[in-house]
């Protein structure tokens, strides 16, 4: 036999999640357990009204409470911080309001005491004088509305296309993106075909379970701080920012997360628990309740209102978009949200005259800023239940007409960019396989109505960005991978650790992972949009690759035969005289990318990497009662090549089932401004019993060459198709169309009544 | 704010404790913040989500709305109990198996859930476990996983 060891293939290994024992015997590390001595506890005062002045704000009561160590408001922040606004896109926040509240739910002030129900009992008696203003809540009447939620726009300086911005008053839009390819007004005019719809999609929130929790800790001439973060990066970039001080001064570390579904990215509540921790030269913990969650950011409420030109064949021609993304009082990453996803709005077709105006649109409601899908489950919502309409209207079968439009390898997107490893088709093709679309279905009798429905969507990566990743090999032989991609649940740490023992020829159970801590961590933009398994992953494996080549080298000059941990522990041994020293691999990757014409909106290269991911439904509605049962869902999505099959499988899913709360059940619903179901007894998201009877996944076949592997990320795309293949099933079974998200039994109710001539009243 | 305290004493994990306790402290505060057991864990704070599970004379009780003082004298267990010297019982094993949790926030709550199920019904049909385990949420969705991990734990049954 060959004295050289046969590696096993460790890229489409299921390996089991490294931090399973640690997950199932309760003794996982989340921030959420943090305890230090001598630590306080804040809890927040916040505003009640939508929109106005801050006349004064009466915190003696609070003082006067035993135990209380210190009240703090947005004046005593600004004695530490001259310029308290901070915002990835826009310095727009501040820590704590200054002179105005522009949402009910606003933070105003923090009591800080050593037992948190001391705090917390405090904080309730605090009062505030407002003056109150004029305030604006729909998406649509505040593009134009007269009553503004700043008085000036204040980009960051991150975002070249928001630099036109700087400085304009009277407006409450954030971003306006445009593209403009070809003559959509011509076409419209001489099409056999046009078709209009406007569709609506609500606030909805993340609720990961463990809500935003930080803990700051002064040090004698830096601070430490402690906290659940997608983006322990920029969390140390933005601080540094807002406090003068060198990044190295700020460390941010972070455990495993109890969910963070893109609630978590950029900076949340690290601003406030470090300006307090200053303030207080004490170490300050702040845990949001899940009721305080909804208060931080949820997801873009939008109205879409689309029209297409339609040959007499059954093609697009052309396709306008006009996309409304409601951002709330704070553009957080919002701006990003709108233009990012707003150039795929005229979706995965072939398209020659295209036309979008995506605006991202200031309100007087919590912020909204990046969801899983980062804006595509919006749009898809819309673009899939009007191509389904038109399919319908022509008497195409819905899967036959997307088939005819849909784009193919080399195709351009309207964006310019050429199609490249995305297989959009061979995603149609295995849903309807899998559901039998030219079978016959059971359309179901009496008061039980059987539909089917299919939908597809697509979504680009976030560009350009960069990603660093170090690899130490210690004297044994083992490996310890240092990278600031986050594992929130996506089992990102298991899938590193595959690629690491990949290049090193080693098993993946041997690879360490380190916990994000932006001492040692090098840097990374974030755990968001899908990008880790692309960016990371490359970083990750040039990084494993240099250390591969040093090991190489080390085991040539010590006249050993690189082989497995145990040679290189020999090399080791004979270069140092001992079990001594350390190789470091070092690898970085920056995505291509060529920005958006501003005037066209147009790019050759406008993402590295598409993603694609579809969902087939059959599901019976209970006609006397609205009720729906999904009784199969099928979701198929193009990931590349799958790292871990089991993982890609539960994101998949995962996926899916989270975006089917967000189209049956979930809603942030207001009453002028004020949240009325901020508490998972009225905000439902889905449960067990909530599921569909059968669901089933299936990442292709595919490889995306310009991967690492030939993988891609995966996290987003099981939510894409979704919400309009259940509208798309309901409308095939009762004839009944949806145009606003959530479908509740009690939407379909409606729409049931209003179908048969019968509109019940409001 | 009035604060009246007293000491209670119960079993917990097997072990005899006594706690000094204020009446308006929960048990779960109890079990994490004097005893240092993390894996129940507060997050919706009303008892609807299932990750602050533990069990209280062998009955399972939300440990965010469960008072404290109503704890003196019995006998508390918490998801840190299954694996004995180290062992990783049935379940838990077959949740690492099957892959049934992500974040893993809400997972010590749907173990102690699914071992309370399969003690009173060893092999229960998916159905039954659907019922069993809906008031356990996770906002993940890894239901399907966890599903498959609690039937594959039921064809184990000497073990458990």
């Amino acid at each position: 036999m060959d004295a050289k060891v046969i590696k096993e293939e460790q890229i489409g290994r299921s390996v089991p999640r490294m931090e399973g024992a640690a997950k199932v015997t309760g003794r996982a590390e989340y921030i959420h357990n943090i305890r230090l001595p001598g630590v306080l506890h804040g809890k927040m005062f916040r505003s009640r009204i939508a929109h106005g002045r801050i006349v004064s704000i009466d915190t003696s009561a609070a003082r006067a409470v035993a135990g209380v160590h210190s009240v703090v408001t947005g004046e005593d922040i600004q004695r530490l911080i001259a310029e308290p606004y901070y915002g990835p896109a826009f310095h727009d926040q501040p820590v704590l309001a200054l002179h105005k509240v522009r949402y009910v739910g606003e933070p105003v002030a923090v009591v800080l005491a050593t037992d948190p129900h001391v705090a917390e009992y405090a904080a309730g008696l605090i009062t505030a004088q407002y003056e109150e203003l004029p305030a604006v809540f729909n998406e649509v009447e505040a593009a134009t509305s007269p009553i503004h939620v700043h008085d000036e726009l204040k980009p960051a300086i991150t975002f070249p296309d928001l630099k036109h911005l700087k400085g304009k008053r009277g407006t409450n839009i954030a971003l306006d993106y445009k593209l403009r390819r070809g003559d959509v007004e011509a076409q419209f005019a001489s099409a056999a075909h046009v078709f209009e719809h406007e569709f609506h999609t609500q606030h909805i929130m993340h609720t990961p379970f463990e809500p935003f929790v930080a803990l700051a800790e002064p040090m004698d001439d830096s601070i430490t701080i402690h906290t659940s973060t997608q983006m322990p990066a920029y969390v140390r970039l933005e601080i540094a920012r807002l406090l003068g001080w060198p990044e190295n001064k700020v460390k941010v570390r972070t455990a495993w997360l109890g969910g963070g579904f893109g609630a978590k990215v950029y900076v949340k509540i690290e601003p406030m628990v470090v300006a307090l921790a200053l303030l207080a030269r004490r170490p300050v913990k702040m845990s949001l309740t899940m009721e305080e969650q909804f208060y931080v950011i949820g997801k873009h409420a939008t109205t879409f209102r689309i029209k297409s030109a339609v040959t007499a064949d059954g093609r697009i021609s052309a396709r306008k978009c006009e996309v409304f993304w409601n951002g709330g009082a704070y553009a957080d990453i919002g701006p990003r949200v709108s233009q990012k996803s707003g150039f795929t709005s005229t979706g995965p077709y072939r398209i020659e005259h295209a036309q979008i105006d995506s605006a991202e649109i200031y309100t007087n409601l919590p912020p909204a800023g990046a969801f899983r899908g980062f804006g595509i489950p919006q749009l898809v919502w819309a673009y899939e239940s009007h191509t389904d309409i038109i399919a319908r209207a022509l008497n195409i079968d819905p899967l036959e007409f997307r088939r005819r439009n849909i784009l193919r390898e080399g195709d351009e997107h309207p964006t310019g960019t050429a199609m490249r490893d995305a297989e959009f088709e061979e995603v149609l093709v295995r849903i309807s396989a899998r559901m039998g679309w030219d079978q016959p279905f059971d359309r179901g009798t009496g008061t039980k109505r059987r539909g089917r429905g299919i939908a597809i969507g697509v979504k680009a990566s976030i560009a350009p960005t960069t990603s660093f990743a170090l690899v130490n090999v210690s004297a044994d032989g083992s490996a310890v991978l240092f990278c600031n991609t986050i594992d929130m649940g996506q089992g990102s740490n298991t899938s590193m650790a595959q690629l690491v023992a990949q290049v090193l020829g080693t098993s993946s159970e041997r690879v360490r992972v380190t916990q994000a801590d932006t001492d040692v961590t090098p840097f990374d933009m974030g755990t968001l949009g899908s990008r880790s398994m692309f960016h990371m992953g490359h970083a990750v494996r040039l990084a494993a690759e240099h250390a591969r080549e040093q090991l190489e080298a080390l085991c040539a000059e010590t006249g050993i035969e690189y082989q497995d941990e145990h040679s290189i522990a020999q090399a080791f041994r004979k270069k140092f005289g001992m079990q001594a020293g350390n190789i470091f691999g070092v690898g970085h990757y920056t995505s291509r990318y060529q920005p958006a014409d501003h005037d066209t909106g147009m790019s050759k290269e406008i993402t590295p990497f598409w993603m694609i991911g579809g969902t087939g439904i059959e599901l019976e509605v209970d006609t006397e009662t609205g009720h729906v049962t999904i009784l199969r869902m099928v979701n198929v999505v193009d990931a590349g090549r799958a790292v871990n099959p089991r993982v890609v499988d539960t994101q998949i899913s995962g996926a899916a089932l989270m975006q089917m709360g967000a189209t049956l059940s979930e809603e942030m619903v207001f009453n002028e401004g004020e949240l009325t179901n901020p508490s998972l007894a009225f905000y439902k998201i889905p449960g067990m019993r909530d599921m569909p009877v059968a669901i089933e996944n299936e990442a292709l076949e595919a490889e995306t060459r310009s991967g690492p592997f030939g993988a891609k990320g995966v996290g987003e795309s099981g939510t894409f198709g979704v919400s309009p293949a259940i509208a798309n099933a309901i409308d095939d079974a009762i004839g009944v169309r949806l145009y606003s998200l959530p479908l509740t039994p009690e939407a379909i109710y409606r729409g049931i009544c209003a179908a048969r001539g019968e509109p019940l009243v409001d | 704010m009035t604060v009246a305290n007293r000491t209670i004493a119960f079993t917990l994990n097997g072990a005899p404790v006594s706690a000094a306790i204020g009446t308006h402290h929960t048990l779960l505060e109890v079990v994490r913040d004097t005893f240092g057991l993390n894996g129940a864990r507060e997050s919706c704070g009303q008892g609807l989500c299932g990750c602050c599970t533990l069990i209280v004379n062998g009955q399972s009780v939300s440990g965010c709305l469960y008072l404290a003082a109503f704890a003196d004298g019995t006998d508390v267990r918490t998801v840190e109990s299954m694996a004995v010297e180290g062992k990783l019982s049935s379940l838990q094993q077959a949740f690492i198996e099957c892959g049934a949790f992500q974040c893993g926030f809400c997972t010590s709550g749907f173990l102690l859930m699914s071992e309370q199920l399969l003690a009173q019904n060893p092999n229960p049909s998916e159905a039954e476990i659907r019922n069993y385990l809906s008031g356990n949420l996770c906002r993940c969705a890894t239901y399907p996983e966890v599903i498959r991990a609690v039937r594959l734990a039921a064809s184990r049954p000497q073990e458990r």
